[in-house]
């Protein structure tokens, strides 16, 4: 099928302006070229890119449920493998983040041990924004979402967002790195890497949801940096479980810098305690993974507070 | 060639010769024989195919999805909790149009935790869209895995199909058996040929998101291709007579049916029992027949209306309720004569649920109580004194 533009992801879908899942996607599927199947779970990325009669897919491409791409995936392989055409085929799964860190995590864990070759990825825009931005597993810390919403009693989200590039690297998955919509060069460069590699991978790409993170359209690049140079979303990779390579911020912004921007977080852009709670995160962030241009202190203080991880 | 056989060995031998290439299936009570066994053939070469062990129901169903859609013929087996969990993905492979063959070793449904056999299970998924046959013994349940790579794979057709066998009754049970060769396997099926795959040189899209303006005719079609089933089950089974030389399968089987005044419907392995017992009804002057059905999805109505239109009582005899109301097989067997000026009189048997011996006495029961009037739902060996006990 020819695609438009020489894109294996065509334009005329039907995401939001400024959606940074659909720019993710195009740059996923332009570095793996038309040897790729995908399975992909249900999901903004798969209604708005598969409304029958139109597909923006020029790559064979497959959607069953919510939480199983893992294993439709799994079952891609098996078959790939039994007809011999494996070698000269990318397998990718793909879902957002609550059809990977949540209902989807089960098929992913088994999918990960069983020591598939699948490229998996995760588009995480921290909430359920397909069906109106409901809380994830993968929502950060203090975010108002539909079902942590703001109030007398509550401040959003009260739990951090769950460390899944260390579930996976606890899995034993060959290569695991966090990207950004904000970096395509980047985020290019890392699926070429993972695709050279044979096994399990895992990419968790941060995408920027103006509806849901009310935030300008427009603002979408800019954004998606801001949450890097702040260290709340540290890019980042592990190679056979050992952290191999880190993207060094050069000036550390505050996480206002970041956070003023957003919708999500307006309840708390004036409370100076509230902030120090998220400058507490990225500051974690900035020794844990050792973000800043100086070389990392091997003896750097642990944080006080542990749960307030990546 | 004629072996002593466990059902789900059995089973595992008749997949092995349909050449699946990629098997997946999570460990459940009593459907884990055939697996485990399919699992050996494997590992001793003997089957070239992926083996694919999951962490649950629900990512076996999600697997041979996968490997169906990749254009690769497979195979999954379940039982119980088991296709309950994965009865999500059951609905979808059939909206699918994806031909996966799946074993259900048929168990009750918990609570109360229950391991032995009942029908609840498949029933509980009538609805999906799949092809549903139940076998009678260990040679049909053979017989019937063979037969349904052929219909479900029909290009006509490409729908899924379960096969019911009851749990430890056939699965664990023991039994001469003729199993096919190879050559006549080879020559009844052949390598499954894909109307449409995930493949790089032709991408297409599966499983869109379609809105209300295409929803229903999806559904429609579904229904529609059912009924070309009905067509197809009597030619395969047919054919699949003059290949092999044994009748087995087809939509239903009319047992002493001629002059009967009256007859038991039922499905599954009861029907071996009762046939025992209008043999001996028969041999004492009592004119009793059996109507089995075995295909239940789609559901036979016209061969069931021609077969039972003349007797004047009939009993629907089910190991499963859809409580709150008459069981599933009462209320389609009744519905079938709703309008029609001839009709039997149609009365309901729950029996069996959850493993209770089905003896000879408790067939005899069943004839004992058609009456002239229709009796609905009513439990044989129900034991009245535990009841006092839970109340």
């Amino acid at each position: 099928m020819a695609q438009e533009n020489g894109h294996l992801f065509s334009s005329g879908h039907t995401a939001c302006a400024g959606c940074g899942q659909a720019i993710a996607a195009r740059l996923v599927v332009d570095v793996t070229g038309k040897n790729t199947i995908i399975a992909n779970n249900t999901g903004c990325l798969e209604v708005f890119s598969t409304k029958y009669p139109e597909s923006a897919w020029g790559v064979p491409w497959i959607h069953s449920l919510f939480e199983n791409a893992a294993a439709v995936a799994s079952g891609i392989e098996a078959a790939l493998k039994f007809l011999g055409q494996k070698e000269k085929t990318t397998v990718i799964c793909q879902a957002g983040d609550g059809g990977t860190a949540d209902i989807g995590l089960q098929a992913l864990s088994g999918m990960w041990e069983r020591g598939h070759d699948i490229l998996s990825i995760c588009y995480d825009n921290e909430a359920y924004m397909n069906t109106g931005v409901q809380r994830s597993g993968l929502t950060p810390f203090e975010t108002s979402t539909s079902t942590t919403p703001v109030g007398k009693q509550s401040l959003g989200n009260p739990r951090p967002k769950k460390p899944m590039p260390e579930i996976a690297v606890a899995h034993g998955v060959a290569y695991v790195a966090t990207a950004s919509s904000g970096y395509p060069q980047d985020i290019q460069k890392k699926i070429k890497k993972a695709i050279s590699i044979k096994g399990p991978k895992y990419i968790q790409i941060h995408v920027p949801c103006p509806l849901g993170w009310r935030h300008d359209s427009e603002l979408t690049y800019d954004i998606a940096k801001l949450a890097v140079e702040t260290g709340l979303y540290p890019l980042i990779e592990y190679e056979n479980g050992k952290l191999t390579a880190v993207r060094k911020l050069s000036k550390i912004k505050p996480v206002e810098e970041y956070l003023k921007f957003q919708g999500r977080f307006k309840h708390i852009i004036n409370s100076p305690e509230q902030i120090k709670q998220i400058q507490a995160i990225a500051d974690y962030n900035i020794e844990r993974y050792g973000l800043r241009p100086e070389p990392v202190n091997p003896s750097a203080p642990q944080p006080v507070n542990t749960q307030t991880k990546v | 060639m004629n072996e002593l056989l466990e059902g789900s060995q059995a089973v595992a031998e008749a997949v092995r010769l349909c050449k699946p290439g990629v098997i997946s299936a999570y460990p459940i009570t009593p459907q884990t024989h055939i697996v485990e066994e399919l699992a050996s053939i494997i590992a001793d070469g003997k089957l070239n195919a992926q083996f694919v062990n999951v962490e649950s129901e629900h990512s076996a169903a999600s697997v041979v999805l996968g490997s169906v859609a990749t254009g690769v013929r497979s195979f999954t087996a379940t039982s119980s909790q088991g296709l309950l969990l994965m009865a999500e993905v059951v609905f979808n492979i059939a909206g699918m149009r994806l031909p996966v063959i799946m074993t259900c070793a048929n168990r009750a449904i918990s609570a109360p935790l229950n391991i032995w056999n009942d029908h609840q299970d498949a029933i509980t998924v009538r609805d999906s869209g799949w092809v549903q046959m139940h076998a009678e013994n260990i040679q049909e349940a053979i017989d019937l895995h063979i037969q349904a790579y052929r219909i479900g794979e029909a290009p006509k057709i490409m729908l899924p199909v379960m096969v019911n066998m009851d749990g430890f009754i056939l699965t664990h049970g023991l039994e001469v058996v003729d199993m096919p060769t190879q050559e006549q396997v080879d020559s009844f099926l052949p390598a499954y040929t894909p109307l449409y795959k995930l493949d790089v040189e032709n991408p297409l899209t599966l499983g869109p998101l379609v809105d209300p303006d295409y929803y229903m005719e999806a559904r429609f079609a579904v229904s529609e291709t059912h009924k070309d089933v009905l067509k197809l089950i009597p030619l395969i089974q047919a054919e699949f007579q003059r290949t092999f030389g044994r009748s087995s399968g087809g939509l239903i089987e009319a047992y002493r049916l001629d002059d009967a005044q009256k007859v038991i419907v039922a499905m599954g392995s009861v029907c071996g029992t009762t046939k025992d017992v209008i043999d001996s009804l028969r041999s004492k002057g009592k004119k009793v027949g059996l109507l089995k059905i075995v295909t239940y999805r789609p559901f036979p109505i016209d061969a069931i209306y021609q077969a039972l239109k003349d007797i004047p009582k009939v009993a629907v005899l089910e190991k499963a309720v859809s409580i709150g109301s008459y069981s599933p097989l009462l209320s389609e067997i009744r519905s079938i004569f709703s309008g029609k000026k001839k009709s039997p009189v149609i009365s309901g048997f729950v029996i069996g649920l959850g493993g209770r011996d089905i003896t000879i006495d408790s067939i005899k029961e069943v004839y004992k109580r058609l009456g002239p009037k229709p009796i609905s739902e009513e439990y044989i060996d129900l034991k009245p004194e535990l009841l006092e006990e839970t109340i």
